[in-house]
């Protein structure tokens, strides 16, 4: 399933967004720290789960990468061109192989367009298709996707979350992308609806030979989606495994700690477990500690870890961590 | 263990532009001293509007209760006094709400929030229920009680707001607490502190609880007895591990399907349920799973099946015997 050809390398990532002050002459006065510095490859045909706790900095890292915010600094390679640099149109061609399936299925269809209208505007936008070409690629995409060709004519409002969402994911399809950002693109649904919607995501992949970024905070659905695992904290990438190595053997003590948070819908496993339990809650990403970020809370925090960032390193084949402790 | 609360028959109804909608359909359970009950199910099917009901915290217009009975300690919730519910409300049976966003008042400081039930419902002066409220606070994990008083509700985190509002639902000593998801708008780390707090709440005053949730996960490990709804009926009540380890109804079978596990190595495909929820605009009188279910058989589209026992303490709503895929006699 998985080559080991590299589609996307992340290099030293940073994303901070200012903060202004005074309403004439705008100073800047300080920064959120959104994304801080993360490195990862993504291979061709795999999944990889990116997860984090809300604030941590994920969905920035999702939208920096696909240049929908232009990073700070730091290298976004795709296919071997830096797409940090580019600009206009060499970087619009470019987004024709990129795409992204977004949380809110509610938020991110133009209500007062038609199913065919937004599926088809990417085709059209790129000049891949046009009038009637655009509108049959839209039905078979529709057909693709589970839902009734003939709902080309429908409004957004006409459709459940489910539903839309199948929409979102077929406009992500319309320009027959490599690679497919998900920010969350379950969160927003019925438990239910939920499992539907990966099933179509994983039978588009095995189809397709589509790669993903999943996004999610939800630990149980990475681990069942995703290939291999990067667990954001307040902007940085603290470990990164194959996906059963990261939930057997964690190192790094918020993976753990999170990892343990997880419920499990067994009441008989649930009574043996023991959790840890992280004290206080997530620093400002405006402020974060110095050195390592998580040391707040960390369990095995020593004086060390004030003074030094963790350097995220391999300490397995394939398996990275950024903790002095390990 | 005696029950404190016994629901009958609870039914309500909102009547809306494009017609009545019939949220709860003739809902039935007890809550024993002490017990926790989990109520699960999705989005819209009924499960805040029957504890909402049960208190009287519907609004209406749009919406009534339209049938059963609440019996708390003996007594009908439904038909007592309004200044009767007042009493009991916030001091015997108290809740605690998904957003503690949005169920604080801004403008007031947590001090004097936490302490009205005290004064309002114990005649406690304002000193004494500081004191109260502060040991209350220190209870719950609030460094420095005494110095947060004066806070206001924008002051806290997401976390520790919903500590203060179980602070706020416990101050009183009540005998029943409501939950209504109470962790749903919390990360993963923080909703495992508001759970262990929780338990810890539990075994240390002995209240009973009602939480109300879509998780199966969190549920599992907190509740002592389950009932699952759907379409604004109970589908399937039994206790906890009863539950998860033998589910009978099509509707549970499918949920408990649909997710995936984090103890779960190999990636077997997820059982998805096809279709969607029901829109209420009628009663059903037949099955309301029934357009989704894949066992339904002739009679589930003209009889909506009452609960039948099952097991000693275990109950569902179907016709099929899920086991064996013959009809139920």
């Amino acid at each position: 399933m998985t080559s080991s050809e590299v589609l996307l390398q992340v290099r030293d990532l940073v994303k901070y967004f200012p903060i202004m002050r005074g309403t004439l002459i705008q100073r800047q006065v300080g920064a959120v720290k959104a994304v801080d510095g993360i490195s990862f490859d993504i291979f061709r045909g795999e999944t990889l789960g990116l997860v984090g706790e809300s604030g941590c900095g994920k969905s920035t890292a999702g939208r920096s990468i696909l240049q929908l915010y232009r990073p700070t600094s730091g290298s976004v390679l795709f296919e071997g061109v830096d797409l940090v640099k580019l600009k206009g149109e060499d970087l619009r061609k470019m987004r024709r192989r990129m795409q992204m399936i977004f949380q809110d299925p509610y938020a991110s269809l133009n209500p007062r367009m038609t199913v065919g209208q937004i599926i088809s505007e990417p085709l059209i936008i790129h000049g891949v298709a046009n009038g009637k070409e655009a509108q049959e690629r839209a039905e078979e995409l529709l057909r693709l996707v589970g839902l009734n060709p003939a709902y080309t004519n429908r409004y957004p409002h006409e459709f459940s979350g489910g539903q839309r969402q199948r929409v979102g994911v077929a406009r992500a399809l319309a320009l027959e992308p490599a690679f497919i950002v998900c920010d969350e693109p379950i969160s927003a649904l019925d438990v239910s609806v939920q499992a539907q919607v990966v099933n179509l995501l994983e039978d588009l992949q095995s189809q397709m030979g589509l790669t993903y970024l999943f996004i999610a905070h939800d630990l149980s659905m990475v681990r069942h989606i995703s290939n291999r695992i990067a667990v954001m904290y307040l902007g940085v990438i603290v470990e990164l495994a194959d996906r059963h190595e990261l939930y057997n053997h964690p190192l790094h003590p918020y993976t753990q700690a999170l990892l343990s948070a997880v419920p499990i819908p067994d009441p008989v496993i649930e009574a043996r477990r023991q959790r840890i339990i992280l004290k206080g809650d997530v620093p400002s990403p405006i402020n974060p500690p110095s050195g390592c970020r998580f040391r707040t809370r960390c369990p095995l925090a020593d004086t060390i870890c004030a003074e030094q960032r963790p350097e995220f390193r391999e300490v397995q084949s394939g398996h990275w961590v950024a903790c002095h402790m390990v | 263990m005696p029950e404190i609360l016994q629901v009958q028959g609870l039914e309500t109804q909102f009547r809306t532009r494009e017609g009545t909608i019939h949220a709860v359909n003739g809902v039935s359970f007890s809550l024993k001293e002490g017990e926790t009950l989990g109520i699960v199910g999705e989005s819209g099917c009924g499960k805040s509007v029957t504890v909402m009901s049960m208190l009287r915290l519907i609004p209406s217009p749009p919406g009534k209760v339209v049938a059963g009975k609440a019996l708390f300690q003996g007594r009908d919730l439904l038909t007592m006094s309004d200044e009767e519910i007042r009493h009991i409300r916030g001091a015997q049976i108290s809740m605690v709400f998904q957003d503690p966003m949005t169920s604080f008042n801004p403008v007031l400081t947590i001090g004097r929030q936490v302490s009205e039930p005290l004064e309002v419902h114990m005649g406690m002066n304002h000193k004494e229920a500081e004191d109260r409220v502060a040991e209350m606070l220190a209870k719950v994990g609030i460094p420095n009680p005494k110095d947060r008083l004066n806070n206001y509700p924008h002051q806290f985190s997401g976390g520790m707001r919903q500590r203060v509002m179980i602070a706020m639902a416990l101050v009183c000593n009540p005998q029943i607490l409501i939950a209504d998801e109470p962790t749903t708008a919390l990360d993963v780390t923080i909703q495992a502190q508001i759970v262990e707090l929780v338990k810890r709440l539990r075994d240390e005053l002995g209240m009973a609880i009602i939480w109300i949730t879509h998780d199966l996960g969190v549920i599992a490990g907190l509740a002592d007895r389950m009932a699952v709804m759907y379409g604004g009926f109970i589908i399937e009540t039994a206790p906890v591990r009863d539950l998860y380890a033998h589910p009978t109804h099509p509707y549970t079978i499918g949920l408990l399907g649909s997710l995936p596990r984090m103890d779960e190595a190999g990636s077997r495909r997820l059982v998805s349920i096809d279709g969607l929820p029901p829109v209420l605009l009628e009663k059903p009188n037949y099955c309301p799973f029934a357009p989704r279910c894949k066992f339904a058989v002739e009679r589930c589209w003209h009889e909506n099946p009452p609960l039948m026992q099952v097991s000693p303490d275990h109950y569902t709503a179907c016709w099929v015997d899920t086991e064996t895929g013959r009809e139920r006699l």
